[in-house]
């Protein structure tokens, strides 16, 4: 059937099985809006206050799924708010696909009105990106890119579409989605390698990312083998959830602000099992002695992160739940009793915050919200000091449970992502926002977008007045000199929340946070609860970068 | 300039799609990555949908592999390998000398020597042409150091694999 560009992009939009798409109409995207006007049946389009909260909404969505996050933006300045949002989506492995108008192909290069190069400027942000330059390409463009954004490694991809392509027709033939392989391929003698070593290892820990985290598969199968192999574990910020919060064998977070046991016990094992993890430098902050008296066995779905960061005795490229799959028949059922009786000591002497009767504290509030919503809430953290405290204290029961920004650190993502998360999985979830008063005020707009859709979205504001990480930072490396960090601001968040049509509620004690949550979980649309703490709460324990855990601080 | 002392040159040979901007892509990663080129040569090859991008690198072997691993992750590469030093490396030079009776014999002489050829003649420069191996054109430039240079252009390096394999290096 012959089909203009417009009903194309919708039919292959069904096709792939969108029903939701987050967007900003503009001049160069009004005919696939009008199409859209036409589908509203069939495609549910999600309108933001601004394309960057659209582009993290997509990005929460695919996060709280496991489906591909759509987003659509016009041309120009709607393509350029587009792109710390791929960015993000990017560091994180989110599979997403980005549409953006461009202006027609005859005024192309010609520095036409609303023209960026938008493929150039989201080329290394992108897994691949695309500019449909012929109407008969539409299709398979569209089809390709949400078969890349979904193989293997994840990632965002991103169609731009010229305005005069979304007008102009052709042939049109129907095509079922792509089945998407799973990569079924590993080195079955490496692998074989890696048993043995976990076999033969008396002090081995496992250490795991998001490419655990990214299949239900791979989390049972996890589970299963530190299990079986009765290994300590600890994770990334990408895979907070995998483990039940409590389960003996979790060690918390690693890293620059994780316990120090996780950071002792991989700096003291013999052996390190790497799964879906990629050596940050918040993770490993020292890169030359990170575990230093261990041989590392890494298995990743992307060849290129072997030996990226830092160097393994051995690997083992492959989907993490098939690897771990067929890794668990292979090794021995144990116990290391005498390895957990070490770590067992050095737990006790774990960081614990200390709990307040009189002010609010970060960790009382975060274990409040939890004690009040239950196991099943999806958190969403914006980034910084409460992103830490949130990894650090919520009580994680399942992943695709705690949606944050990882990898580039974005302040601003938690609206948009909450945003995403709470349309893809209905009203009946409860979603938690945590935010700062830094993070929160880059994108706070999006609070009239869960007004307008009727989010129940709770965001919690910890406000101490200050950027907090940074401030932190200030006061440990750079001598108390508090360089724009202290803004002063006087918003009055109560009346803001209104003014936007949500709840807003000011807390300075434990007993008007909890009335305020209580309220808030009765409200049918967005609620914000700011919470007053002091501007000196720290993130710990502290790791400074590139030391070890021999550095670590654990008082203010 | 650093790179080229510390490291042995490498050249890799890059089979991508006939794309626009896939030049782009390539380079703009190689420079996200801080993998400095030193040369970059792209044609199409025998299968007009395939595109020939050979690059010239001074890298140690880690970087080496980070450079070919991220290079495959592109979704346009079909392929890209390192070329051995057994491999067929060629490079073309063009240079401008300021010339004038007194010192063409002798520029002739060298010409004659590395086999390159005149291909202008003015009555106060010339321009020359020399085919071959990077080391030879290294060496011609080095004797054309005392003379009067003006302008030189040098294509980068092209390279083959030798034997009959149509597209060398898999893996």
């Amino acid at each position: 059937m012959i089909l203009n560009g417009s009903q194309i992009f919708v039919e292959v939009l069904a096709e792939q099985g969108v029903d939701t798409l987050f967007g900003y109409p503009g001049g160069a995207v009004l005919n696939l809006y009008d199409e859209l006007y036409r589908n509203q049946h069939r495609i549910h389009h999600v309108m933001t206050a601004h394309e960057q909260g659209a582009s993290h909404a997509a990005d929460g969505y695919a996060r709280a799924t496991g489906k591909t996050g759509v987003v659509l933006a016009t041309s120009g300045p709607g393509a350029t708010n587009l792109v710390t949002g791929i960015a993000t989506a990017y560091m994180d492995s989110v599979p997403m696909v980005a549409f953006t108008g461009n202006v027609g192909t005859p005024v192309l290069g010609k520095d036409a009105f609303q023209e960026a190069y938008i493929e150039g400027i989201t080329m290394p942000i992108t897994k691949h990106n695309y500019t449909v330059r012929r109407v008969e390409d539409l299709a398979d463009t569209m089809r390709e890119a949400f078969r890349i954004a979904q193989t293997g490694r994840k990632g965002p991809v991103l169609v731009d579409i010229p305005k005069d392509i979304t007008a102009a027709s052709c042939e049109f033939t129907p095509a079922a989605p792509a089945q998407i392989p799973q990569m079924t391929d590993y080195d079955a003698a490496a692998l074989a390698k890696a048993a043995e070593l976990i076999n033969s290892a008396k002090r081995p820990v496992v250490y795991f990312g998001g490419g655990v985290a990214v299949s239900e598969q791979g989390c049972t199968a996890l589970r299963a083998l530190i299990e079986k192999a009765d290994m300590p574990a600890t994770y990334t910020l990408m895979a907070a959830g995998v483990l039940n919060y409590g389960d003996a064998r979790s060690l918390g977070l690693i890293g620059m602000h994780g316990t120090y046991t996780a950071n002792k016990t991989v700096d003291s094992a013999d052996l390190v099992l790497a799964i879906g993890t990629r050596f940050s430098d918040r993770v490993a902050l020292n890169p030359g002695k990170f575990a230093a008296n261990a041989q590392i066995v890494q298995i990743d779905i992307d060849a290129s992160e072997v030996d990226k960061n830092v160097p393994v005795a051995l690997s083992v490229v492959g989907d993490a739940a098939v690897v771990l799959k067929a890794l668990l028949p292979l090794v021995k059922q144990t116990e290391h009793r005498e390895w957990f009786a070490q770590i067992a000591q050095w737990q006790a002497n774990d960081y614990q915050p200390k709990d307040s009767e009189t002010v609010l504290k970060p960790h009382q509030i975060i274990r409040e919200v939890c004690d009040m919503t239950g196991p099943d809430t999806v958190y969403v953290t914006d980034v910084g000091q409460h992103q830490m405290w949130a990894a650090q204290y919520v009580r994680h029961a399942k992943p695709r449970g705690f949606l944050t920004s990882g990898g580039l650190g974005t302040m601003g993502y938690g609206y948009g992502a909450a945003i995403g998360a709470q349309v893809a999985l209905g009203k009946n979830q409860r979603v938690i926002h945590f935010t700062g008063d830094g993070s929160f005020h880059m994108n706070l707009n999006e609070c009239c977008t869960a007004v307008s859709y009727e989010l129940p979205i709770i965001t919690v504001i910890f406000n101490n007045q200050v950027l907090g990480m940074v401030r932190q930072w200030q006061t440990v490396f750079y001598g108390k000199r508090y360089s724009s960090t202290d803004p002063h601001r006087k918003t009055n968040y109560v009346k803001l929340a209104e003014g936007f049509g949500a709840k807003g509620y000011h807390c300075e004690t434990m007993a008007q946070f909890r009335a305020a949550m209580a309220e808030a979980l009765q409200n049918s649309g967005p609620s914000w609860i700011e919470c007053c703490i002091d501007k000196d709460e720290k993130v710990l324990p502290m790791i400074p970068p590139g030391g070890g855990v021999q550095d670590i601080t654990m008082q203010d | 300039m650093e790179n080229q002392q510390k490291y042995p040159r490498k050249v890799i040979s890059i089979l991508v799609e006939n794309h626009y901007g896939v030049l782009a892509r390539i380079s703009s990663m190689f420079n996200r990555r801080s993998f400095n080129i030193d040369s970059i040569a792209a044609s199409e090859t025998i299968d007009p949908e395939i595109t020939r991008i050979t690059i010239t690198v001074h890298v140690d072997e880690n970087m080496l592999k980070q450079m070919l691993l991220q290079t495959r992750r592109l979704e346009e590469v079909r392929e890209a390998f390192v070329l051995d030093g057994d491999s067929l490396q060629r490079e073309l030079l063009l240079i401008k000398i300021a010339a004038d009776r007194e010192n063409l014999p002798s520029l002739r002489d060298i010409a004659g020597v590395y086999k390159a050829k005149i291909i202008d003649l003015s009555p106060d420069s010339l321009v020359m042409e020399l085919t071959g191996k990077p080391e030879k054109i290294d060496g011609f430039l080095n004797m054309m150091k005392s003379y009067d240079i003006l302008e030189m252009c040098r294509t980068g390096i092209t390279a083959l694999e030798r034997g009959t394999d149509r597209i060398p290096g898999k893996n």
